[in-house]
């Protein structure tokens, strides 16, 4: 087989597995900041274990080395089935793959040292940032240039999905990490005052919107339609969601600044697009659910499905949670409680992680030549620790985060606060104890998922795929 | 904001809106043919993966649409499109002052009330401690503990031993002024380590007696005379403590000592008249003196 008529899983096979890689250290990084915040000392006055150094080690990792791992495997893969032909550029989608593990590496390195820009979820420094933009234009090089040379006429609604993702993350990527640099290690962004308040989070509310709710809709447009052996539910569906989604996504990023310096008007519109916003992402889930129209019955029996239909269900949930959490006076109330924290993990374990999870126990076996995974039963326990451990977590994180709310504006008759921060601090610690608890719950279930993928792919010498002929 | 940004942001915002609009309209325009819902032969990717055409549900649609309707109004009756306040000229600003005002009119009648008492008669009012420790646990916990017993470099504030003075006015003072104290860096000032040493040892030595023997004793007489007093019972006026009494702010360890004599300290109580005025300072002064009483 010549290799231009076979499909480039390689590398597929390696982000697939460093996926679970990744999701494993993150989330045991997860697990030890959970931990701290009930037992401080445990950083033993170590500066590189201590929270503020190790909290966004934990979601870089899970963010961009777990989820963009995933999406980068993922959208290698799915490009290349549903335009029926070779990846392009082998040596440059194989640098995509080396680079971003670099860029990974020194984020495990710098963020320890507590070197960093100080902007959430775009800590790295100026040298990483620059392989990051340059890793990420030799993705959407390769990605659109797939694309490019499809062999069917319509470009398929993953693709349209994976694609805005692609391009979008390079733009707020760049222009929320313009910076002058001092020392190789130290920069200063171009923007001051609120003005760079409000470019940090339109970054950081569409790196919510287009890495981790676009791109898993790319992922899920395929896999749930494999799984479910069904067809997508709604193609006109799927056209309204996608434009009004990506177009007002955009504007949301001003509800994480309510009651700041911010104008008020910029407030008022980013509350407008995030209320607006609440159907064009339903629209996803929607189409994700039914479906399943007519494979209902495959629940019983298929875990991996149960994943995906679970992982819908909390895609759905919070994204009726965001839109009310940006409500000015819901948002008096959230703001900076465990009640954000809650809403972001029903997202990024809920959604995001059992998504990719499902999706991985679907691909694998592909990659391999295999029928289906070592152990469907497994798949199940993993299944039930994942769903467990969520919703332990998000739970724990909705009453101590309402309560935390609640009990910092309580007032007594006198006009004097009627509880002191400890109080409220001091409420929170069972809370902390679930979460740990579910943390560890979901963690547990990953360890599972590595023996079923090594018993799965042990002593398999993967052989190429033949590129399928379209219809 | 000039009018260039204003209508950029208007433009923008009601363009986005109308697009969504748009968007609805056409993808609605004919609902689907029954033809249209079965799978075209277009429509189909890796062997197995395909489309159906069902039209929009309508409760989603309907969702969609409400959302819209909402949004319009909200941005007509609240500021957003660019320089345009909104019909109901709110602002968080203006918020903050009514809130302020409100609560003010409702509680300032009762601060009012206690704000024209003597701390000496407040103290005998159980209502009135009631809401000091309420102002305590908010505003002064955080430093001097929920108990007010102190933490290093903030004071105990339930011993009779007082940096700055321990009467009401004096309290009163503290807590709207706020205080600054300033223990000088000297360690330039000493010849050797060894007199440094002898100095560390001396101060740590000073609540048993000054030790008159010693050469440091020369040297406390022309360095720290001025503040801490001849007698080494400091000196309220500057906030220099007593060193004679066994209660150290920095600890009694010579290293914590060595410390506070080379390098200097500085001890700062911020000002909080202008977060709680004179009325709750009164109230927080009865409560803070009751402690030691």
């Amino acid at each position: 087989m010549d290799t231009q008529s076979s499909y480039n899983d390689k590398v597929v096979r390696q982000f697939t597995l460093v996926t679970i890689l990744w999701g494993i250290v993150g989330m045991l990084v997860g697990i030890i900041i959970a931990a701290e915040l009930i037992w401080p000392n445990l950083s033993m006055n170590i500066s590189w274990l201590s929270f503020g150094r190790l909290r966004p080690l934990h979601t870089n990792a899970v963010i961009f080395a777990f989820g963009g791992s995933a999406l980068m495997g993922t959208s290698y893969y799915v490009v290349q089935r549903t335009c029926h032909v070779r990846l392009a550029f082998d040596k440059l989608a194989a640098f995509t793959f080396w680079g971003w593990q670099a860029v990974i590496v020194l984020a495990a390195i710098t963020l320890p040292l507590g070197i960093t820009q100080s902007k959430e979820y775009a800590e790295l420094e100026w040298p990483i940032d620059l392989l990051i933009a340059v890793v990420w234009v030799s993705y959407a090089i390769v990605f659109l240039t797939t694309i490019g040379r499809r062999k069917v006429k319509h470009i398929y609604v993953a693709n349209w999905f994976y694609a805005a993702f692609i391009i979008t993350i390079a733009v707020l990527h760049i222009f929320n990490n313009l910076a002058i640099p001092v020392t190789l290690f130290k920069s200063y962004s171009i923007y001051t005052g609120i003005v760079d308040g409000m470019m940090q989070w339109w970054y950081g509310h569409n790196a919510v919107g287009f890495f981790l709710t676009a791109g898993f809709l790319g992922m899920m447009y395929y896999f749930v339609p494999k799984q479910a052996k069904r067809p997508i539910y709604s193609y006109r569906l799927s056209v309204v969601h996608f434009w009004s989604l990506i177009a007002i996504y955009m504007w949301a990023g001003p509800h994480h600044l309510h009651y700041t310096s911010l104008p008020n008007w910029a407030q008022s519109i980013g509350m407008v697009f995030s209320i607006i916003l609440l159907a064009p992402s339903w629209g996803g889930m929607i189409n994700g659910i039914m479906t399943l129209t007519g494979a209902w019955h495959k629940l019983r029996t298929d875990p991996i499905l149960k994943f995906m239909i679970v992982s819908l269900s909390f895609y759905g949930m919070s994204t009726f949670e965001g839109p009310m959490m940006a409500i000015k006076t819901v948002n008096a109330l959230s703001h900076y409680t465990d009640w954000t924290i809650g809403h972001v993990h029903s997202g990024a374990l809920g959604w995001v992680a059992m998504m990719t999870i499902g999706s991985l126990y679907c691909l694998i076996p592909r990659l391999y030549n295999k029928e289906g995974m070592y152990s469907t039963k497994l798949i199940d326990v993993h299944f039930w620790t994942s769903t467990i451990g969520v919703v332990l977590y998000a739970v724990s994180m909705w009453i101590s985060g309402i309560t935390q709310g609640l009990m910092w504006r309580a007032m007594n008759d006198d006009g004097t606060l009627t509880y002191s921060f400890i109080e409220s601090l001091k409420f929170t610690y069972p809370y902390y104890g679930i979460r740990l608890l579910g943390g560890i719950v979901f963690f547990s279930g990953m360890l599972v998922m590595v023996y079923n993928v090594y018993m799965t792919i042990r002593q398999v010498k993967p052989q190429p795929v033949a590129v399928i002929q379209p219809a | 904001m000039n009018s260039l940004w204003s209508w950029w942001v208007i433009i923008g915002t009601v363009v986005s809106i109308i697009a969504c609009v748009w968007l609805i309209v056409f993808t609605n325009r004919q609902r689907a043919s029954k033809e249209e819902i079965v799978e075209s032969e277009a429509h189909v990717w890796d062997e197995d993966i395909r489309e159906l055409n069902n039209p929009l549900p309508m409760w989603w649609l309907w969702l969609f649409i409400l959302t819209i309707i909402w949004s319009v109004g909200y941005l007509i009756y609240y500021p957003g499109l660019g320089t345009f306040s909104g019909t109901s000229e709110w602002s968080q600003e203006g918020q903050y002052d009514a809130e302020v005002a409100a609560a003010e009119a409702r509680y300032g009648p009762i601060f009012a009330k206690y704000g024209a008492m003597e701390v000496t008669d407040l103290v005998n009012d159980p209502d009135a401690l009631s809401i000091g420790a309420s102002l305590f646990a908010n505003y002064c916990s955080q430093c001097h503990g929920s108990g007010a017993l102190g933490a290093r470099g903030f004071p105990n504030l339930t011993d009779d031993d007082w940096l700055y003075g321990g009467s009401p006015a004096q309290i009163e003072q503290s807590i709207m002024s706020g205080r600054t104290g300033i223990m000088p860096p000297l360690g330039a000032v000493f010849a050797s380590d060894e007199a440094l040493n002898e100095m560390v040892s001396y101060v740590q030595a000073m609540p048993d007696g000054m030790d008159t023997s010693s050469p440091a004793h020369t040297q406390y007489m022309t360095l720290c005379i001025a503040c801490h007093g001849a007698d080494g019972s400091g000196m309220q006026a500057l906030g220099a403590p007593n060193l004679t009494d066994d209660i150290w702010l920095y600890s009694s360890s010579p290293q914590q000592i060595r410390k506070t004599i080379v390098e200097g300290r500085t001890g700062a109580m911020p000002a909080h008249g202008h977060l709680i005025g004179p009325d709750r300072a009164r109230v927080l002064a009865a409560y803070v003196y009751s402690l030691s009483q």
